[in-house]
């Protein structure tokens, strides 16, 4: 009888630690399900293009100055 | 010439959010953490033009004795600074949350911090030396050294020794299976995107120079 019982108990363990490693590695699957990930993606879009505009606008600001020198030269 | 700003602005755009958006491989450990993949490796390889582009025109210097080679050399080498720093401050943050510490004993992790000093010695011989053809030269023939250690430092010390870095001393390289083609898609406009950036942002500074020099002769 308390062999049968160990036995039993093996194989539940056993059965159990399958189930362990089943288990899958954490993703944001309920941020992306719930939508809420293209608020993040908004955010990170809108910091984007203003820095672009920032850098168009730079630029432009100092081809103008180059002219500017150049001919008065 | 304007285009391929746009073109870098725009692939940008498209790495922030596809970078987010993108489908990636669940691992364990690393978990939604592959995505830095976009943002903190694309710093070590816009570093790495940066700098390719430091020692190329450091040689072009040394052929034709022309002061705009250097300027351009000069400027390189601060934006590879700008990246490396970046690329190491995001691979700590990133490191601590995979690695346990911001810190590991890792040959890459100290094979880059040794390249950033690399190339603040540049910075201080470059400022040792007032007289701008000597300056020149000599930080010329300096950055070809740097570069040489860089590439040892980084590209192949790390690959004989035991590392932690993906392709380095016996781990898997992301090419192997972590970076399936999903990845692909985005992280390869994103090293271009960065790429394109740096650039954009070495000639906004070498005009700038150019500029005051131009005003200091008047």
């Amino acid at each position: 009888m308390k062999k049968i019982k160990s036995i039993i108990l093996f194989f539940v363990l056993l059965i159990s630690s399958f189930t362990l490693k089943a288990q899958d590695p954490l993703m944001a699957d309920t941020m992306r399900s719930d939508g809420k990930i293209y608020v993040v993606v908004a955010v990170a879009s809108i910091v984007v293009i203003v820095i672009s505009s920032f850098m168009i606008n730079l630029d432009r600001k100092v081809t103008r100055i180059e002219k500017k020198i150049n001919s008065k030269q | 010439m304007w285009w391929w700003k746009i073109a870098g602005l725009l692939l940008l755009l498209y790495t922030f959010v596809m970078g987010f958006l993108g489908p990636v491989p669940a691992l364990p450990i690393i978990n939604e953490t592959i995505r830095n993949l976009y943002f903190h490796v694309t710093m070590w390889m816009a570093m790495f033009l940066m700098m390719t582009l430091n020692v190329i025109f450091g040689i072009r210097y040394l052929n034709s004795s022309n002061l705009k080679d250097d300027l351009i050399a000069e400027e390189s080498a601060r934006i590879a600074i700008l990246l490396g720093t970046a690329g190491l401050i995001t691979g700590m943050v990133w490191a601590n949350f995979t690695w346990g510490a911001p810190w590991v004993n890792d040959p890459q992790l100290n094979g880059t911090a040794a390249t950033m000093l690399l190339y603040a010695a540049y910075f201080l011989l470059r400022n040792a030396v007032i007289d701008p053809v000597k300056r020149a030269r000599l930080s010329s023939i300096y950055c070809i050294f740097a570069f040489v250690m860089m590439y040892v430092f980084i590209m192949v010390l790390p690959k004989m020794t035991d590392s932690l870095h993906p392709g380095k001393g016996g781990n898997p390289g992301f090419n192997k299976y972590d970076l399936d083609s999903n990845m692909r898609m985005v992280f390869y406009p994103a090293v271009i995107a960065w790429c394109l950036l740096s650039v954009w942002l070495m000639s906004l500074r070498v005009r700038l120079r150019l500029i005051e020099k131009k005003l200091a002769n008047k």
